[in-house]
């Protein structure tokens, strides 16, 4: 397998990809697939549990079982990023995890932009069987001799009882890339799902506003999001959850620096059944005043019984922080660094290690941006 | 040399004058104490000499060292030889005691000094938390003479170490203090010089101070033994001492 991925994927394009987490090498990943343009490398799995193939191929295989799934929870007709993944050739992923297999070691997936203006339009499926584990990474870049391109990218998760999901993506696109993701989860009785958000370099725009809808008992639903938008860059970001699951829970996070960028971070929560906890959490720094922060939660109670809250603060970077490490001999620039860094925690995510780390040398990365 | 000299120094902050005037040296090996009432000057002095911005030196110098300092950075200041344990310090999230305690000390070539000072204040517990989250008021005093005795500074600027402390703690933070101003050493062989701000006087039932000094109204206003000043304050209050001001 790796012999394949490094045969088809060009010495320059693999550090790219190394720093979205994923490794041509396959160490510690249990499956992967790749997507260079519209050209799909893979996919292959070293576990039987875990079925992975393109989307192509899962629609030849299983004509009945994908129209069960396909399109059900994001909607072909809603805007026209989603209509155009309608009309174009299916590309993407599909993954199935055997009933009750739990998955020690992330599969990795990577979405790459390697010419200049290629409309990448993708769609993909994930089907946890009852009992199942899976922790999913995604990579999402463009080559650096890219500057603009377009990312579109439908995903439908379906999460069955007693299931786990955790579902991390680290983007790194250029300047001029519009990305625009289309997200709909489905979560059963007493299963999970996960998603870790997590971009440091900003692009044109990146527009993400998944919807969750947990629909079982005791079912959970969590959304980190780490961003750290440059100048000349555009997130507007968040989440939807829809708790329809009596004793459901939800929580939404975001942590978000402008250096200068535009961000606007979203949450919205509605709580339809009893017992229901929900909170959103909302933080902002401001490194200059060339950006801005928004922050705009939403919570929704249709049931007196619902335990509902939010908190959102906004605001530059605290000075007194700033001067108190100085005054142990730490340097402006480097006690800013240091902030940053601490305020992006990656503790607060909970990942598998194999994670972790990939995310932690993303985090790394913005020492060199200021 | 002195190790701290301050001339005729003027203070603002935000527009408003809160130090007037103010003449002070400290030697090599000294402590000295500095009362007065609050909202005086007395922490806006410690910012000064730290240097922060925000406190604005309008007149004066500060030599440290022999250099003047007055327009240097904070972080320049401090790898010269200047620490200070803040009253209120702010909490960091995701920055670990720990973390800056590696940073503190990278100079240093011993790294079993965070373990050694950690264990002596009781703070090895600590390490692990973001800095002053969620700290007691004891905890985040122990942290601060903590990362002092890490750092070693020539001139420590202590701010009320004894302020929402309980016995026990003070008795830990008094004798950690001791060891940070040399105060087991001869005489002769003392180095570390400090400046205490103290309310309540119970740091003086751990260590000697050599100077005490009186700050009212942007000014020192009178110095001569520590205990005697402290005394004195605890006898008729700090309003004799204005009285007092006003008569001269």
């Amino acid at each position: 397998m790796s012999e394949l991925l490094k045969k088809e994927i060009k010495k320059r394009d693999r550090a790219k990809m190394l720093n979205v987490g994923f490794d041509v090498e396959e160490k510690q990943r249990s499956a992967s697939y790749t997507l260079l343009n519209d050209q799909e490398i893979g996919p292959r799995t070293s576990s039987r549990a875990i079925e992975l193939l393109s989307i192509g191929r899962a629609l030849e295989k299983y004509p009945e079982f994908m129209k069960k799934f396909l399109w059900k929870l994001v909607k072909g007709n809603k805007d026209e990023y989603t209509q155009s993944v309608v009309n174009a050739r299916p590309v993407g992923y599909f993954i199935r995890v055997k009933p009750g297999h739990k998955a020690i070691l992330p599969l990795q997936s990577c979405f790459y932009i390697k010419a200049e203006r290629f409309k990448q339009e993708v769609h993909n499926l994930i089907v946890m069987e009852e009992g199942s584990s899976l922790n999913v990474i995604n990579g999402c870049a463009s080559a650096d001799y890219v500057n603009a391109g377009v990312h579109i990218g439908v995903t439908e998760i379906y999460i069955k009882k007693n299931a786990y999901l955790s579902y991390t993506m680290i983007h790194d696109w250029s300047e001029e890339v519009e990305v625009r993701p289309r997200t709909g989860i489905f979560v059963d009785d007493h299963a999970t799902f996960v998603s870790n958000y997590i971009s440091i370099k900003g692009s044109k725009i990146t527009q993400s506003y998944p919807t969750c809808h947990l629909k079982g008992k005791d079912s959970s639903g969590v959304f980190n999001s780490l961003i750290y938008a440059p100048e000349n860059s555009v997130y507007d970001i968040g989440a939807r959850v829809i708790l329809d699951g009596r004793d459901s829970r939800a929580e939404v996070v975001s942590r978000s620096i402008s250096g200068g960028g535009q961000v606007i971070a979203r949450g919205e929560l509605i709580g339809n059944k009893k017992s229901i906890r929900a909170h959103l959490e909302c933080s902002g720094m401001l490194l200059n005043n060339k950006g801005s922060i928004t922050a705009i939660p939403i919570l929704e109670a249709h049931h007196p019984e619902v335990d509902m809250s939010h908190e959102a603060s906004v605001g530059k970077i605290a000075e007194e922080e700033i001067y108190y490490l100085m005054s142990r001999g730490i340097s402006e620039e480097e006690a800013i660094s240091l902030i940053v860094r601490g305020f992006l925690d990656t503790k607060i995510l909970g990942l598998p290690p194999a994670i972790e780390k990939e995310v932690e040398k993303t985090i790394n990365m913005l020492d060199h941006s200021f | 040399m002195p190790i701290l000299e301050i001339r005729n120094l003027f203070i603002e902050v935000e527009g408003k004058p809160i130090l007037k005037g103010i003449n002070l040296t400290v030697a090599e090996g000294e402590t000295i104490i500095l009362f007065g009432p609050n909202g005086v000057g007395k922490s806006s002095l410690f910012m000064a000499i730290m240097g922060f911005p925000k406190y604005k030196i309008k007149k004066g110098q500060i030599i440290f060292k022999g250099t003047d300092i007055t327009h240097l950075p904070a972080s320049d200041r401090a790898r010269m030889g200047i620490g200070m344990s803040f009253q209120r310090p702010p909490s960091i999230k995701g920055i670990k005691l720990n973390g800056l305690s590696e940073i503190i000390n990278s100079d240093k070539d011993n790294g079993d000094r965070i373990d050694y000072y950690s264990k002596m204040l009781k703070l090895d517990q600590h390490l692990k938390r973001d800095i002053n989250l969620g700290f007691s008021g004891g905890e985040v005093k122990r942290s601060e003479i903590f990362q002092l005795l890490l750092q070693n500074p020539l001139l420590s600027l202590i701010d009320e170490p004894e302020s929402g402390v309980d016995v026990e703690n003070i008795s830990i933070l008094g004798k950690a203090i001791k060891r940070l101003l040399h105060k087991e050493d001869r005489l002769t062989k003392r180095r570390n010089s400090g400046i205490i701000i103290t309310h309540t006087g119970l740091i003086l039932n751990y260590l000697n101070a050599d100077m005490g000094y009186m700050l009212i109204d942007g000014c020192l206003t009178c110095s001569g033994n520590a205990r005697e000043i402290f005394e004195l304050i605890q006898k008729q209050g700090y309003r004799e001492c204005q009285n007092c001001l006003k008569k001269k």
